[in-house]
């Protein structure tokens, strides 16, 4: 037993220049990810700056009943799973069709063409989306004078509870659907051409190959895929939500990271903002363990 | 790529369906480039028209009434000029301290001689799935006194989990273990050939790093907006926030003695420029490391 740990130790000592490689990452996982699910404790104090986290008084769960029996409450989990939900059963099968009609372009330049153009929107920061949004969406704006030339009536787009939605839905699928086409691209590069000559043979056309050939080859990449977003789902993408909120829209357009922000940085209440800030995680993990299992279950694959 | 261009040429027979199939897929794919270059094509255009024409909608394929005062206006402000300046330096140190930290974190990671590689990497792993989530994070980052410093935009973001099993991947399948024996042989250090030996190797990977976290930290503003209060510090992506979202060109960049309907006319027409002038240095690369990024995404996606 001595002996061995005699080598444990030497092998950590003649390793140590891999571990001071490792430190700098280690203490930033430690500061900014461990100590703030430590600091998560203020959910359930109430928190004064000046005595710490450590010397707050306990509150138990006020924060959290305060936050389920606020007038919002029902509206944010609406608006959050609303936007959420939506955003996954539009955005999640279009990358797939994209990869599956691009997989079938048969001249290479025109297919690597569309391909760099329809990966740019990625690279666009979400500030310069949401004012792209704004300068179309205006009343003034490209949408409303096309609306024109076909013979409707101007909109007011930014103005309206009801365009939220649709207007962050459609510009998340303008502005990631090409890079999420990538990765089902590469999975499609790999499918064996035996496969398809093989179908060829037996006399299938495109639509039967797509379908008994490209399909099943992505169907596992898609899984893992779909298990990520699902487990991601509370986590909306929130600097957008906020950039597209206006004073008028405010009603649907108030979702919970917005809410969190707003009443733990704009108006200080830390330890409330961060109650409903983990009630959020939490519902968040819940998801992400349900969809693992059924996927398990389903098809065999899963996160874990 | 390679695989495919095989596989079309060897299915070379095509039945009338699938011809028809073809037609169709190539039209629907030119009406997907459309939608997606358009409105990049019409903010550029806009950039150089009369605001006016926008309005009555007569801009529509080529700029009309060329005008170049929009972006006399913002080449003119100082704060756009700041902001370009604080973005570049946040973006090379934020992507010099990201690339640094991660890839030796990936590296020594990837070695399969060290002990304890799989506690640590579950340390990172779980950073994934759990967090503080806003409010802790931002007392952790306040009680560090970073507030109002460039390294709150920088530290917080230190590491990519995702980042790290992306090059942790690479090193394992691409750095041979009989490189490293034969290195030991000579009485190299672990350091040494890292730096000598691996990075050189590693061109691809380093690549795909710098461009990710570079592209990050160029896009970014939300950190901004809650870590500085100084508008001095002010990264060009919050500025650009004020311009577009909280019209404040007006105040910014239109002298108080002109009519309300000539500030409305020249905050439009800074709006179109600025969204010009903020992503020229993406539009400039994009085309050169467009490929990279791909790379990146499918060593992350197929097996990480």
């Amino acid at each position: 037993m001595q002996s061995k740990k005699r080598i444990k130790l030497k092998k950590i000592l003649s390793n140590y220049q891999l571990y001071l490689f490792i430190l700098p990452a280690l203490i930033y996982f430690i500061v900014f990810h461990y100590v703030p699910m430590y600091g998560v404790l203020i959910a359930f104090k109430d928190f004064v700056a000046t005595k710490g986290i450590m010397g707050s008084p306990w509150v138990g769960f006020k924060h959290f009943e305060r936050f389920f029996d606020s007038y919002q409450f029902w509206t944010l989990i609406k608006n959050t799973l609303g936007l959420s939900v939506t955003q996954l059963i539009v955005g999640f099968p279009l990358p797939i069709f994209l990869a599956l009609m691009l997989n079938q372009i048969r001249s290479e330049k025109y297919k690597r063409f569309v391909q760099t153009v329809v990966y740019a929107p990625h690279f666009i920061s979400v500030v310069v989306l949401a004012g792209m949004i704004y300068v179309f969406f205006s009343n003034n704006g490209l949408i409303n004078n096309l609306i024109l030339i076909f013979g409707g009536d101007p909109i007011s787009f930014m103005a309206k509870p009801d365009w939220f939605k649709p207007l962050y839905i459609a510009s998340g699928v303008w502005q990631e659907t090409g890079w999420a086409a990538i990765i089902y691209l590469a999975a499609l590069a790999g499918v064996s051409p035996e496969l398809h000559e093989a179908a060829v043979m037996d006399g299938a056309n495109k639509w039967q190959r797509i379908f008994h050939v490209d399909i099943p080859a992505i169907m596992p990449t898609a899984v893992i895929l779909l298990i990520l977003s699902v487990g991601n789902i509370m986590n909306i993408g929130f600097e957008k939500a906020y950039l597209l909120q206006t004073p008028m829209n405010q009603p649907a357009a108030e979702i919970i990271p917005t809410y969190v922000y707003k009443m733990g940085l704009q108006q200080a209440q830390y330890s409330f903002a961060a109650a409903v800030g983990l009630f959020n995680s939490v519902i968040n993990l819940i998801l992400l363990i349900a969809v693992n299992k059924f996927a398990k279950k389903l098809s065999g694959t899963g996160l874990w | 790529m390679g695989l495919l261009a095989l596989k079309n040429k060897k299915v070379t027979r095509r039945s009338k369906e699938d011809k028809v199939f073809d037609i169709i897929n190539v039209f629907l794919v030119a009406i997907i480039l459309i939608l997606v270059v358009y409105p990049l094509y019409f903010i550029v255009i806009a950039s150089f028209s009369d605001p006016n024409m926008i309005y009555d909608g007569k801009v529509w394929l080529l700029p009309k009434e060329l005008t170049f005062e929009g972006y006399e206006r913002i080449f003119q402000d100082s704060k756009i000029w700041l902001g370009y300046k604080n973005s570049i330096v946040y973006t090379v140190v934020g992507t010099i301290v990201n690339v640094s930290f991660t890839l030796m974190a990936a590296y020594a990671l990837s070695r399969k001689d060290l002990y304890g590689r799989n506690v640590i990497m579950f340390l990172f792993l779980m950073t994934m799935f759990f967090s503080g989530g806003l409010i802790p994070t931002y007392l952790v980052v306040k009680n560090l006194g970073l507030l109002n410093t460039m390294w709150a935009l920088i530290l917080p973001k230190a590491v990519a989990v995702w980042n790290v099993i992306v090059a942790k991947t690479f090193f394992e399948t691409s750095i041979p273990n009989e490189l490293l024996e034969a290195a030991k042989m000579d009485g190299c250090s672990d350091a040494k050939f890292f730096w000598k030996i691996v990075l050189p190797l590693s061109k691809p990977i380093v690549a795909v790093m710098v461009l990710f976290y570079a592209v990050g930290h160029w896009n970014s503003y939300f950190d901004a907006l809650i870590y500085l209060n100084n508008e001095n510090l002010y990264p060009l992506q919050l500025i650009l926030r004020n311009i577009l979202i909280q019209n404040e060109a007006s105040t910014m960049m239109i002298s108080d003695l002109e009519s309300l309907a000539a500030k409305q006319r020249v905050s439009e027409l800074i709006k179109y420029g600025v969204i010009i002038v903020a992503s020229i240095p993406l539009l400039i690369v994009y085309p050169f490391v467009q490929k990279y990024f791909v790379k990146g995404v499918m060593i992350g996606g197929i097996k990480g």
